[in-house]
């Protein structure tokens, strides 16, 4: 007989059940990269994912601890990240971006569930620091089979930005281009461009209780108040809210990588400060920063704040006096 | 009847009742021998009022109360005592505990005082009887009854809210009492609330026992104007109602004030079992040596609810229904939300035992438990607002300075942190460490009960 304690029973859900489930959530983004841009979006995945769960088993012998290479954590970290790449991105650049993620980004901490940043950014954002011309080559479309020869060209948010940079109106946007936003049909990158299935996938994983509205919600209508606010006054100067909130890594960022639940407060108000932090920085950093692109800082820096938060904003004790705080 | 309102948090786990629900409750033959462990309450033990071959009848005091929180103990069959020695108690230690070997008579010790009219006592007697009888909570804490019905003359209680909740899942025994003695409880009812001087009173059931909900509610109507004003409450299921702090936030949308008790409030929350087991004491002057329990699981040849006299070892309830069915992985005492499992078979039930639950072995997983990877989880189902995952990495590091930061003595051990934590991590256990340790320092610690 066993003895074990008590509660002798337990959901099913474990670590390995979170991961693979927001790993498959991912997975029609992911294709849909690996359809427009053809096969250099499948060797960016796949170098990125070997090269992570490489280093989490090197590392995790170096500091001899218990091997979970197979957890499904290095994965989604790695493909989180390759998402965020261009989809011509070099093979050493996506190699180094996905050690430094796993390495830097998680292990160092101690590994999964201690790391204060979300590894998969901590790994772009070095790259983008580090390598800024094989991060900002964007490939034109070239879905798979089509043909046509890989060329290059500019984001709709690096358009956004060589009008900002040079003083001239933002460049005109027709509906047909917001549509083709939604669904994918554009540049950037790789796993970012079809905010449809980032959104089909988010609206499963808000079904299986693996995130909750507040961040998401939060995060988008912050960007949508804030930068509408800036456009009613200027329409010729900033780009129109629904242009900032389809394009670029905003969607996923809103909705696989700010809510990471290792990097992300606790409680469902301090998911709501939190995700406002994100939108208004994302725009802050879009509409005067020296990047086309804000999520990925947006979302680091407030990465740095969720003990904070999490600190200031605790759910109402049972019994506490209300509005007496919890102390 | 009425509809009660929502408590935060909570879990909807797997709850199994279908495996009794419906059963009879039966009647266990006379054991060979009871083994009776003189501490069945929270508080002082008892003192031992016999000697080793001694003979004792049923019904008659063995163990004498040494404190205030505490409640007298009774030989539950007529006999020898073979041994007075520690002995295993469902608890997982070893207490002092007297074993009687049955003479196969069963007699009781008689000279009982009955009373056909409860309302016909004055109120000091009927709380002496209480407190003879050995009346503690039946509903698993063991509180002694009879501490509960003194409250200080600064309380003004006026409202009794009888608990049926029964939300640990697998257990059917409250729920078949409700079924089988409706009449018990009302009984009872009417006793506790002229003791208190109560005016109203509440019975607080979940929907998965809607037949409980009926006939209860039958029951109060039969009586009319003889009972004060009396609801039944349907409560939607949702573990762990039947905490005592979550039924009064159910029922009456109220918080029992930190470090408080209900009385703060005005209320007193009893057990239906405790009431019932109230008027049989008080009705036939009769002690309590016996009580309903569920005995069920997957592991379990025939699963039953069963009346059994206290200090009946499990192998004996067991072999009466049909033993194990397959190999077993797992015997708990009590539901599995916070029952301990159990290393040996010689284990009695006591007064605060609800059911034996036997886990098969294809049902028994040992997952490792891994870093907190701060879901929060444990944080959306806490009923009372912790944040167990910060209790959790604090004691894991064996910062209790930190760690009581964070309200452990709030925590009502219900174990819904470690139920939905996909790092299964022993949060509950993690908890308790931290209130041993403040207990341990000797600081002044609040208990929360």
């Amino acid at each position: 007989m066993v003895l074990g304690i008590w509660p002798h029973i337990r959901t099913e859900t474990n670590i390995n059940k979170i991961m693979y489930t927001v790993i498959a959530t991912l997975i029609p983004g992911a294709l849909a990269g690996v359809y427009l841009f053809g096969w250099s979006a499948i060797q960016v995945i796949a170098v990125s994912i070997v090269v992570a769960m490489g280093t989490e088993a090197a590392m995790q012998k170096l500091i001899k601890q218990k091997m979970t290479v197979f957890d499904g954590s290095a994965i989604l970290t790695a493909l989180l990240l390759a998402m965020t790449l261009p989809p011509g991105c070099p093979w050493w650049v996506t190699a180094f971006g996905s050690f430094f993620a796993i390495a830097i980004g998680k292990q160092i901490y101690g590994g999964l569930g201690y790391n204060p940043f979300n590894p998969a950014l901590v790994g772009r954002v070095v790259l983008l620091i580090g390598f800024p011309l094989q991060m900002t080559t964007w490939e034109n479309l070239h879905p798979l089979f089509s043909g046509v020869d890989v060329t290059t060209g500019a984001t709709p948010l690096g358009d956004v930005q060589v009008a900002r940079l040079s003083h001239k109106p933002v460049p005109d946007m027709e509906t047909h281009q917001f549509w083709n936003m939604f669904t994918g049909n554009t540049m950037g990158s790789l796993g970012e461009t079809s905010d449809l299935l980032l959104i089909l996938g988010g609206l499963y994983l808000l079904y299986k209780h693996f995130i909750t509205w507040h961040i998401p919600v939060s995060m988008i209508g912050t960007v949508v108040i804030f930068s509408g606010i800036f456009w009613l006054i200027d329409p010729a100067h900033y780009a129109n809210p629904l242009f900032h909130v389809l394009s670029g890594g905003l969607m996923l960022g809103a909705i696989f990588m700010a809510t990471d639940m290792v990097t992300c407060p606790n409680t469902p108000k301090g998911q709501l400060v939190f995700g406002a932090g994100c939108g208004l920085l994302t725009i802050i950093i879009r509409m005067w920063g020296g990047y086309p692109e804000g999520v990925s800082f947006a979302i680091l820096l407030m990465n740095s704040l969720t003990p904070m938060i999490d600190r200031y904003i605790q759910p109402h004790l049972y019994g506490a006096k209300k509005g007496a705080g919890n102390k | 009847m009425m509809k009660g309102n929502k408590f935060p948090g909570g879990i909807h786990p797997f709850y199994g009742k279908e495996f009794t629900e419906g059963g009879k409750t039966e009647t266990l033959p006379l054991p060979d021998k009871v083994v009776i462990p003189l501490s069945q309450h929270i508080g002082a033990p008892c003192k031992p009022l016999m000697t080793i071959g001694a003979m004792v009848k049923k019904g008659e005091l063995i163990g004498e109360t040494t404190g205030v929180i505490a409640a007298p103990i009774h030989a539950s069959l007529s006999g020898k005592i073979t041994n007075i020695g520690p002995s295993p108690h469902p608890g997982g230690n070893q207490i002092l505990s007297m074993t009687i070997e049955s003479d196969k008579k069963d007699e009781w010790i008689g000279g009982f005082e009955e009373h056909p009219d409860t309302l016909d006592i004055d109120i000091e007697t009927i709380k002496k009887i209480i407190h003879k009888a050995g009346i503690v909570g039946l509903g698993g804490a063991a509180f002694p009854t009879h501490v509960k019905l003194n409250p200080p003359k600064t309380k003004n209680v006026h409202t009794l809210i009888l608990n049926g909740v029964e939300c640990e899942p697998y257990l059917t025994a409250d729920h078949r009492l409700m079924v089988e003695q409706p009449n018990d409880v009302i009984e009872g009812l009417k006793i506790l609330t002229r003791i208190l001087g109560i005016k109203k009173a509440y019975i607080g059931i979940e929907d998965n026992k809607k037949d409980a909900l009926r006939i209860m509610e039958q029951a109060v109507k039969k009586e009319g104007s003889r009972l004060v004003e009396t609801h039944v409450v349907e409560l939607e299921t949702k573990y762990p109602q039947g905490g005592e702090k979550q039924l009064i936030q159910a029922i009456l949308g109220l918080e029992v004030p930190n470090g408080g008790l209900p009385m703060d409030l005005g209320l007193v929350v009893q057990n239906v079992g405790t009431a019932a087991a109230i008027y049989e004491a008080v009705r036939y002057g009769r002690p309590l040596i016996d009580r309903i329990i569920t005995i069920t699981g997957r592991g379990i040849a025939q699963p039953k609810n069963l009346r059994v006299r206290i200090g009946t070892l499990v192998r004996d309830i067991l072999s009466y229904c049909g033993g194990f069915a397959g190999e077993p992985g797992k015997v708990i005492m009590g539901g599995p939300m916070m029952g301990p499992a159990q290393y040996t078979l010689d284990v009695p039930i006591v007064k605060g035992t609800g059911g034996i639950l036997v886990f098969p072995k294809e049902e028994v997983s040992v997952e490792e438990s891994r870093a907190c990877i701060r879901c929060a989880a444990c944080i959306e189902v806490c009923p009372v607002g912790l944040l167990p995952n910060m209790l959790s990495i604090t004691a894991e590091v064996l910062n209790f300075a930190e760690a009581k930061k964070f309200h452990p003595l709030a925590c009502i051990e219900c174990g819904c942190c470690s139920y939905v934590c996909p790092s299964r991590r022993p949060i509950v256990h993690q908890i308790r460490h931290i209130k041993m340790d403040m207990a341990s320092t000797k600081k002044k610690v609040v208990m929360v009960t």
